[in-house]
């Protein structure tokens, strides 16, 4: 590991803590377009973010440490996984120590353990919450990992890094299976980030929310950090959907010359996701609880086509 | 324009098709199903327009005028006419037990790429490797036709597989003989007029346009 290696692995973590409120921010100002309403600042997630830090912070009496150290394990899980997936830069040293395979099992900590802190302190919100998260992780996360599968496949890799060179820097080609992975992977987002068909992130309507219910008794600096994680999840998803499908412009962290540019592509594709995910949670309706299964089946179905269309097609 | 770059793009436009075709068995709408029928119809045309550039093929221009004509615009706009006539245009249908319904339509392509395998490896055209999408394309329609209830989703299953079928026959031998296409082109434009009749019959006997109170008939004597 060179020291050039070093500092741009640092470079990204960083910049991914610090981009994911902003990204957050921007899907906000295209949904309130969307919806005819003013929108609020780009920077309102700061706002919202340092104003929290600063307020004094609330715990039920019966608050066991579990509760007290599910943030910083959450906010830990999500900033490792920013460092893992290739934003600006492929083969960092993080990269190498951790595939695919091992970041979903990454977010899995993350949520086990939100789950944990939400039912600790025994409220109804809390284990509500943790019940209907933990029914459709164990959906989403199988359709995760099959949607892993298609591209690992093609490269013979299940590292983002060799993933990413291998479609980045091969002559054009193009995979159909991708197709099918690409979608899937959107469902996936949509369930594992709270957004809208599966849940509503603007929401305290104690019959739909999941991710609120769960973070419903925290507050001052502990919630600025779930928050944090929340927004620093949803970068992390986008980082990957783009190192799957639109990976052409990422930096080799022998060339620094190349990061301007790297920056400049992470910017315009991180804008153009946020505003499509704004489009599709403005046509979407949220959808009931049960029929999340239903919606995450086809997930994992539309996965598992893609592999298919692989052996049929590719090979 | 290199041969292996287009039989991608001809591959991609194969997977789209399967993808619509998922997306049709699953979509409980009537309007958006008639949206992704006209969808289905484009790519078709897109591929049969690529087919034709690549390989020279004068007589496949016909079939892509035909589709563009037929199953982009005429069909989609005679059954959203039928649909607004029938005031079914915010109707949502149940479809059941969707995940089983998914299921079967997996093992159904698992079927037919299994089935297309051998048949594409003896092949020598671009779009051999697209004979097995076409395939359970045309299986899934059938499977919609099967699980629908409602007389239109039933139509618009009937000519998603006329769809298929015709994708495959360009896949397989570059398309059919021009008399074979025109006389279905007209088949399946006639076909849908009559049916549009009949839903206006069904529903003035039975009230709704669940085919199966048409299982009553029988046991009326």
């Amino acid at each position: 590991m060179s020291v050039s290696q070093a500092v741009l692995q640092l470079f990204q973590g960083v910049l991914a803590v610090a981009v994911a409120p902003l990204v957050l921010g921007w899907l906000n100002q295209c949904r309130a377009w969307l919806q005819n309403r003013r929108a609020p600042s780009l920077l309102q997630p700061y706002r919202v973010l340092i104003k929290l830090l600063r307020k004094e912070m609330v715990l039920a009496t019966n608050a066991s440490w579990l509760f007290r150290l599910a943030p910083y394990v959450v906010f830990a899980c999500m900033v490792l996984a920013g460092a893992i997936v290739p934003l600006v830069a492929t083969d960092l040293p993080f990269a190498r120590a951790a595939d695919v395979i091992a970041l979903v099992g990454l977010f899995a900590l993350a949520r086990v353990f939100m789950a944990l802190a939400a039912m600790d302190v025994g409220t109804a919100f809390g284990s509500l919450g943790s019940r209907r998260e933990m029914l459709i992780a164990a959906l989403a996360e199988p359709a995760l990992l099959m949607v892993f599968f298609t591209p690992a496949l093609i490269s013979h890799s299940t590292a983002l890094t060799t993933i990413v060179d291998q479609f980045s820097n091969g002559a054009l080609q193009i995979h159909p299976s991708m197709a099918f992975a690409a979608v899937a992977f959107v469902m996936v987002l949509l369930a594992e980030n709270a957004r809208i068909p599966v849940d509503n992130p603007s929401t305290h309507l104690e019959l739909t929310m999941v991710h609120e219910a769960m973070i419903l008794e925290y507050s001052g600096r502990h919630l600025a950090l779930m928050d944090w994680a929340h927004a620093l999840k949803l970068t992390v998803y986008m980082g990957i959907g783009i190192a799957l499908f639109l990976p052409w412009g990422m930096a080799h962290p022998q060339n620094w010359l190349e990061l301007p540019l790297a920056l400049a592509a992470l910017g315009v594709k991180l804008a153009l996701a946020g505003a499509g995910l704004a489009l599709l949670e403005t046509l979407a309706a949220k959808m009931r609880i049960f029929k999340v299964p239903e919606f995450l089946g086809m997930a994992f179905m539309l996965a598992v086509l893609g592999m298919l269309v692989h052996f049929l097609v590719e090979t | 324009m290199s041969s292996p770059f287009v039989g991608q793009v001809i591959d991609l436009l194969a997977a789209l098709m399967l993808l619509i075709a998922f997306a049709m068995l699953a979509q409980r709408r009537l309007l958006r199903l008639i949206h992704l029928f006209a969808l289905q119809g484009a790519v078709l045309t897109l591929n049969t327009m690529v087919v034709a550039v690549t390989l020279v093929q004068s007589h496949l221009w016909f079939s892509v005028a035909l589709n563009l004509v037929l199953k982009v615009i005429v069909l989609p706009m005679i059954l959203i006419r039928v649909v607004n006539r029938l005031g079914l245009r915010r109707d949502a249908e149940s479809v059941g037990n969707l995940p089983f319904i998914m299921l079967v339509a997996v093992v159904l392509v698992i079927l037919s790429f299994n089935v297309a395998l051998p048949i594409s490896r003896l092949a020598g055209t671009i779009t051999r490797g697209t004979l097995g999408i076409a395939m359970a394309s045309m299986l899934i329609a059938f499977l919609m036709m099967i699980t629908r209830r409602k007389a239109v989703a039933q139509v618009v299953g009937f000519l998603a597989m006329e769809n298929a079928l015709f994708f495959a026959a360009t896949s397989a031998t570059y398309g059919m003989p021009m008399v074979v296409e025109l006389g279905i082109a007209l088949d399946v434009l006639v076909g849908t007029f009559i049916f549009g009749i009949f839903f206006f019959q069904i529903r003035e006997t039975f009230d709704s346009l669940d085919t199966r109170s048409l299982e009553r008939l029988g046991g009326r004597e």
